[in-house]
């Protein structure tokens, strides 16, 4: 990895690194005694690993010029297999917590152990450790190629990928220590969130920088959404995050806002990170992988641009669906509400232009289940955008609201939409990067599909049954017009569907777990010829190939 | 449009300005007059803030991920007036740096749990929750009741909440460690200086059964205990809570 390096970028390397040991060294100094310290003395380890391999491997000699006639790809790489590791922690750490929930004696008299302070490294683990991997590394592959230009630079995607991942590792392990600003899904504290800003601005500029060396006037739909993924999920990060820490030498942080405003700034970020992380970006990658695998061009242009700026304006007034029936005002509910309801029409309009484009590709579909991966992730995010429009409905949120049919929800979205097209678009990248002719076995991934899909079903439809349950019990009166059942009784009905739940999670996790090790085998089986994968996969024009493939049909 | 667009698609800069300027109108539109509408939030002048006993207390609450499975919103239901008691006003977390409103209830919501339950009751329950539910699902907190609470720097975590916007007095904040000790040992000196500065209905006690040590437990219970009872607002009339000044 060094050895791609150019001798500038090494010695900028060396500064970076340098800069990043002194800030750890400054930390550890500044917070003994508190976790501000065991965190400044892991980012000083990190750093001082980091100089030692550079220093390693100073003197190898530079990168050819050739290799700027080719994708920048190591990143990517990299990135991927995050993603997986991620992908094995933060579900087996998610599957341990659901089985706390059944059997809450499943752990051990340690702080660290118990359900509130796991249950943020699995939220995180998934939400920024995995799904954030994966879109970091497949913006990278695809704006390169519907660009057909290369990486501006070898050192920036490293800095980004590396940077990035080291804000995943303080946050998860700020968490068993209780570092935690409490803000769901924007949990780590104040010093991560501040380099968080650092890595994703150069993430952004990156982007920028890339796009501006492009070949192909037009900027293809994918990078749209990606584009909308980095620039609004900073806006939403730094709002959000915006918080006095007690000192200096102190993890600890105040929240700039509170009550009611905060609950307000908390699920406007909330929503959205579900729509610009978890939608937008995935989005980008749907754009590019799903018409790559089946060899159609994408169904709509039209409808790419409808539901991309339906979904980047609607989305950013749907927050307030989180607060219905609280001490939120009213007008705020009910502007909720109705941008919920009206966002149906760009989702629908995205799921319906993807499923579309397969159209000509049903029997790959059949045969293919990389491309299966792909056409569910469809399916489920239609299924999961029009259920989410449907629970912002305040009668029917009044009923939703608090109970486990949003865990369900969240994970029909998350499991169905998220992970498929990940998974999806992983298979598909593994054998084009490490230049392969296909998965190391086709049998294993069909495995994972039967039993991600599997595990999904079941995993959604056991909280679906617990959830209304559970409202129906909160809810319900007697004969003589006092209310029913006391909470524990509602607590007793969900056992079953939390032992259900955690089965499901079972099956996910195997799924991915097999996934891992389908794509360890095929990085570990002897390269191919690679002259016979590069000729095309340049960032050269060559007149006869164009890239109809690529460019949204009209 | 789409001629427009055929266009737009070629500019990297018009695309970026675009995207911020259509995502910024929705939160521009639904918070920024919630800091600005009187209404927002009612008055209650009896609002007192959070002794630094039962900040630490709440610190460790946020710490332990309480807020995944407790709500503290009382939704403006008839079977959760019911359930809980009165429905929550935004007045009741003005001092609430963050909120803890949560979104999920595995676990009952907590927003008027203070004083519904005696200091044993909730030893007991955090020490190990099946001991009094049995059918409890929550965590045992066993190891609060065994760790010292940190105070040292408790006359710091005031002076942040007063940097954005709770009113601590200079007083509160230099006497924040013995408050916090004062607090959970009513028969020492240190427990007058608490009510002096926090208004004689504080409520002073051993939280843990053991009044010469402060534990994480003591903090814990005593931000329990607290919780829906800062201010009354919610239990007046409506027509009164609302009415403006």
């Amino acid at each position: 990895m060094i050895a791609e390096l150019t001798k500038n970028e090494r010695q900028g390397a060396l500064i970076i690194l340098l800069a990043l040991a002194i800030t750890g060294l400054a930390m550890a100094a500044g917070g003994r005694g508190d976790p501000f310290g065991v965190h400044g003395a892991l980012v000083l380890v990190v750093a001082i690993a980091g100089i030692f391999a550079v220093i390693g491997g100073y003197y190898a000699p530079e990168p050819s010029p050739d290799r700027l006639d080719s994708y920048y790809d190591s990143p990517t790489k990299f990135g991927i297999i995050a993603a997986m590791v991620w992908a094995v922690i933060g579900m087996a750490v998610g599957d341990w917590v659901a089985w706390l929930l059944a059997y809450p004696e499943w752990t051990f008299d340690a702080a660290w152990a118990s359900f509130g302070r796991l249950r943020p490294v699995h939220t995180s683990g998934v939400i920024f450790g995995f799904g954030g991997n994966a879109l970091i590394a497949t913006s990278f592959y695809v704006m390169q190629r519907t660009s057909r230009a290369r990486l501006p630079d070898q050192l920036t995607p490293w800095f980004v990928l590396f940077g990035y991942n080291l804000f995943c590792v303080i946050a998860a392990t700020g968490y068993l220590m209780g570092v935690t600003q409490s803000k769901e899904y924007a949990e780590p504290e104040w010093y991560a969130d501040i380099w968080l800003v650092i890595v994703w601005v150069t993430y952004f500029v990156l982007y920028l920088r890339t796009l501006n060396r492009r070949k192909e006037p037009h900027i293809y739909v994918s990078n749209w959404y990606y584009l909308a993924f980095i620039l609004v999920v900073a806006m939403l990060h730094i709002v959000n995050n915006l918080a006095v820490p007690i000192s200096w030498g102190s993890a600890k942080s105040y929240s700039l806002f509170s009550g009611v405003q905060d609950a307000m700034t908390e699920w406007w970020y909330g929503h959205n990170a579900v729509a610009f992380f978890l939608t937008s970006g995935f989005l980008g990658m749907l754009y590019y992988y799903m018409p790559k695998r089946a060899g159609r061009p994408i169904y709509s242009y039209r409808m790419s641009i409808i539901s991309f700026w339906g979904i980047t304006f609607f989305y950013m007034w749907a927050g307030s669906h989180h607060l219905h029936y609280t001490a939120l005002p009213q007008w705020v509910q009910s502007l909720g509400m109705t941008f919920s309801v009206m966002l149906l029409v760009p989702s629908w309009v995205s799921a319906g232009n993807a499923l579309m484009t397969l159209n000509g590709a049903w029997h790959k579909v059949r045969d293919d289940a990389v491309l299966r991966f792909m056409m569910v992730a469809a399916v489920f995010y239609g299924l999961s955008t029009f259920e989410g429009s449907f629970m912002a409905i305040r009668p029917v949120n009044s009923l939703s609201h608090y109970t486990d049919w949003t865990v369900g929800h969240v994970h029909a979205g998350a499991l169905g939409w998220v992970a498929m097209i990940t998974f999806g678009a992983i298979y598909a990248s593994v054998p084009w990067l490490w230049k392969r002719n296909g998965m190391y076995s086709a049998k294993l991934v069909e495995a994972h599909f039967w039993l991600a899909l599997s595990g999904t079903i079941i995993y959604v439809f056991a909280m679906w049954n617990s959830g209304i349950i559970q409202g129906l019990m909160w809810r319900t009166y007697n004969e003589s017009g006092t209310l029913a059942y006391s909470f524990v009784d509602s607590l007793v009905a969900m056992h079953p569907y939390y032992i259900a739940r955690a089965v499901g999670g079972v099956f996910f996790l195997l799924g991915a777990v097999i996934g891992f090790y389908n794509i360890w085998m095929t990085i570990r089986t002897a390269a191919q010829d690679e002259a016979a994968h590069t000729t095309a996969d340049r960032p050269v024009i060559e007149p006869a190939v164009g890239a109809p493939a690529l460019q949204p049909g009209e | 449009m789409f001629g427009f667009h055929y266009r737009l698609e070629r500019k990297t800069i018009g695309l970026v300005l675009g995207i911020i300027g259509v995502a910024s109108i929705g939160g521009f539109v639904e918070i920024a007059p919630l800091f600005t509408i009187h209404q927002t939030v009612e008055d209650a002048p009896d609002m007192r803030v959070y002794t630094p006993l039962e900040l630490a207390g709440r610190n460790i609450y946020i710490r332990e991920g309480c807020y995944a499975c407790h709500s503290q919103m009382i939704r403006t239901l008839r079977d959760e007036v019911e359930r809980y008691g009165p429905y929550s006003l935004a007045v009741e977390s003005k001092y609430d740096h963050p909120m803890l409103w949560g979104s999920k209830r595995t676990g009952p919501d907590l927003a008027r749990l203070g004083e519904k339950y005696s200091d044993d009751w909730h030893v007991a329950h955090l020490i190990n929750p099946r001991a009094v539910v049995p059918e409890s699902v929550m965590p045992a907190y066993a190891f609060l009741a065994r760790t010292e609470l940190r105070t040292d720097d408790l006359s710091k975590h005031l002076k942040a909440q007063r940097d954005v916007g709770v009113p601590y007095t200079d007083d509160m904040i230099a006497n924040a460690a013995a408050d916090a000790y004062g607090q959970a040992a009513p028969d020492s000196p240190a427990a007058d200086g608490v009510t002096k500065r926090y208004g004689k209905a504080t409520t002073v006690r051993a939280f843990d059964g053991k009044p010469n040590d402060l534990t994480e437990m003591d903090a814990l219970v005593a931000y329990l205990q607290i919780l829906g009872r800062l201010t009354d607002a919610a239990h007046k009339p409506v027509a009164t809570a609302e009415k403006k000044p």
